[in-house]
């Protein structure tokens, strides 16, 4: 029969083997986040369908009609669609797992097992939101007769770096809104501004080349312009040095979150 | 031989507490704020973290099979010992050893969402609580009939009536087969027949299958009836640690304070659901003096009724140290149950005339309760009355051990040339 020890410092040196033994509790509370999210609205399934389509209807308008911005021969909606699909996943991992921990307080103080699956479980409910929005993609090729080709299959191994983009920051949040319950008021107004600031509405191309590096600091610079490439073709062009300062970054804040996670973890039951 | 289950030595958890403010967790305004305020300015108006240990150089070992009760006063660190052996916050000091799985149930229920269906909860909670989708599953009927909630099983849990709800929650917490299971206070809600049911189950688990069961509870009855040893906790330091009866009677008789017989009820830990639509506020036992064996008793309690009532009986009743009720008075035992309408305050009144309980500690029980089931207010031990020897009382009886000494028409039967006595 195993034996079990307990001692200040332990669980840090089973940590990782921990994560992969309560792996089913991971899948059940992802499984019950989608349940419930599809279940409470009245709209389901068409809820995560309306935003994306409702926002690329008014991006559109915008900034295509309006401010009448390039969009590199594809059609505007297609255009403003393929940034939309990365966005709204990550503004969605952000917002849910950034308060994850604390809408599941009760488990945290009366359960054991590793923190680090609470978090990164809401980030699934963001993904099956991410690919139901792809019926909206879908639909809108169809609309325009667009098929930009075999290329479009690359968009699987987008969604790895997709995650990873939300995963460090989401985590880093939810840590420090155990500590500091007002940062939950922080997480709003990034995804507010960052859907401005982020190449969302425009092409990456409008931005001056000067400030081309700086601007790339944000990690969703590279990775819609992938996502643009992919789905928009090669007329937009994807600008390689943004494209390796935003896959630092997102390494960069991945390593972070999980250390900040990490390191404050051991508190979470006794200050939540 | 028995094998040692659990061990624990020189454990310690420490916590630090902050003197300014209430609150557990800050907000950034706040640290910002005190930042400022104490780079420029003298020290203070900086808040003060004070270390406190909740648990303190504990050991203790368990043998396999065995059913130990934690007791202790709130405070005492019963909870922060469950926490640490459950792994849910780490010890500052000192180590725990266990064999086997560890199982541990400090709540009823953790995880429900209440938009799932009981079979979805089902399995949540059995995976919350370290079970594997198979164990669930080879499970699942075993826990449905233990809760009685077939004809739910796809019904929304918030449509689950408080008894249905407690059931399903430990229906599957009751088919966890851990080597070690840790139980907090979680009887303490449900309804007496089902709490009845799970302590049953408790011991069918260590009896038959020689489980290690760690419980803590308030109830010295519960302690008593399930537990072969006990641990008494007290300012975070192992008191006594031995048989469950001698704990117990070690316990209370430390715990007990200067009895007084009127007091406020306002301030007692209620349990879900009790005292909300009638509370009782306060009681007081022979208006305020004391309560003495042989004479009469007078009760006052006074509630506030918030809701309509219908068929009210008050009761209260004493129980022996060890938690056993030796004499219950209801006012329902001649029949007489009042339909409450409207929201008042009012109070109840009983006198018997001569109080037959012996001379001794007992624990004060107060209730009321609509129809025969469904219990308004529910006080138990709320108090320690102690009855002191009356005028009449002769002097032989007053010794150790409680009980009713009931007056009786005695005769004796001998022969003639015997010196005959009556009493």
């Amino acid at each position: 029969m195993q034996e079990m020890l307990i001692q200040a410092g332990h669980t840090e040196r089973n940590y990782w083997r921990d994560v992969w033994r309560f792996r089913e509790l991971f899948y059940f509370l992802a499984w019950r986040d989608v349940l419930v999210r599809y279940k409470q609205t009245v709209l389901g399934v068409t809820w995560a369908l309306l935003q994306p389509f409702l926002t690329m209807l008014v991006f559109t308008l915008v900034f295509g009609r309006l401010a009448k911005l390039p969009s590199h021969g594809a059609p505007y909606p297609v255009f403003v669609f393929a940034a939309l699909l990365p966005w709204q996943f990550f503004s969605r991992a952000l917002s849910e797992s950034s308060t994850s921990l604390i809408t599941n307080t009760n488990l945290i103080s009366k359960v054991y097992f590793p923190r680090l699956i609470v978090p990164i479980g809401t980030i699934v409910v963001a993904l099956v939101d991410f690919l139901i929005s792809f019926a909206i993609l879908a639909g809108l090729m169809a609309w325009y007769s667009y098929w930009p080709g075999p290329r479009m299959l690359l968009l699987f191994l987008l969604i790895p770096a997709a995650v990873a983009v939300a995963v460090g920051p989401g985590l880093l949040i939810a840590a420090l809104n155990v500590r500091f319950r007002d940062f939950r008021y922080v997480v709003p107004f990034i995804v507010q501004l960052g859907m401005y600031i982020s190449p969302v509405g425009f092409s990456t191309n409008i931005v001056p080349e000067k400030w081309r590096l700086l601007y790339s600091l944000n990690p969703l610079v590279g990775l819609i312009d992938a996502f643009r490439w992919v789905i928009v073709g090669p007329a937009s062009p994807v600008y390689l040095p943004s494209l390796y300062i935003s896959g630092v970054m997102i390494v960069a804040m991945l390593v972070v979150g999980i250390w900040y996670f990490r390191r404050t973890e051991r508190t979470f039951a006794d200050i939540i | 031989m028995k094998h040692r289950a659990v061990a624990v030595e020189g454990l310690g958890k420490k916590y630090r507490i902050t003197q300014t403010s209430g609150a557990r967790y800050s907000t950034l305004r706040d640290t910002l704020a005190g930042a400022v305020t104490w780079s420029g300015r003298a020290s203070a108006a900086r808040t003060e973290d004070v270390d406190f240990w909740a648990l303190k150089d504990v050991s203790f070992e368990i043998a396999e099979g065995d059913v130990v009760g934690i007791v202790g006063k709130n405070g005492a660190g019963k909870s922060t010992l469950l926490k640490l052996l459950s792994r849910i916050t780490e010890p500052t000091t000192g180590s725990i050893r266990m064999r086997g799985r560890v199982a541990s149930l400090l709540e009823v229920g953790t995880g429900f969402h209440p938009e799932l269906t009981g079979r979805e909860n089902i399995f949540l909670n059995g995976a919350i609580l370290g079970m594997s989708r198979r164990e669930i599953r080879a499970r699942f009927d075993d826990i449905v009939d233990f809760a009685e909630v077939e004809q739910f099983l796809d019904t929304p849990v918030k449509r689950y009536s408080s008894g249905m709800y407690v059931r399903l929650a430990f229906a599957v917490a009751a088919n966890l087969e851990p080597e070690v299971l840790i139980v907090d206070e979680v009887l303490a809600v449900g309804d007496s027949q089902f709490q009845r049911k799970c302590l049953g189950r408790m011991k069918d688990i260590s009896e038959q299958k020689g489980r290690t069961v760690l419980f803590v509870s308030h109830s010295m009855a519960s302690v008593r009836s399930l537990c072969t040893r006990a641990i008494w906790l007290d300012h975070g330091n192992v008191r006594m640690l031995g048989s469950s009866l001698d704990v117990i009677r070690g316990y209370l008789e430390s715990s007990m304070e200067p009895a007084e017989t009127t007091m406020s009820l306002d301030s007692i830990r209620r349990s879900a659901g009790q005292g909300e639509q009638l509370m009782i506020h306060r009681v007081s036992l022979n208006d305020g003096s004391s309560v003495l064996h042989g004479e009469p008793l007078s009760v006052r309690v006074e509630y506030e009724l918030r809701e309509p009532a219908y068929d009210v009986a008050f009761g209260i009743g004493f129980a022996s140290p060890e938690g056993i009720r030796v004499l219950s008075i209801d006012s329902d035992l001649g029949g007489q149950r009042r339909d409450l309408a409207n929201p008042h305050t009012g109070a109840v009144s009983l006198s018997i005339d001569t109080l037959n309980l012996q001379p001794g500690r007992y624990a004060l029980d107060i209730g009321a309760r609509s129809g025969d089931h469904v219990s308004l207010d529910y006080l138990q031990g709320c108090a320690w009355i102690d009855v002191l020897p009356g005028p009449s009382t002769p002097a032989v009886i007053i010794r150790e051990g409680g009980g009713v000494r009931e007056p009786a028409r005695w005769n004796w039967e001998a022969d003639k040339s015997s010196e005959a006595a009556t009493g």
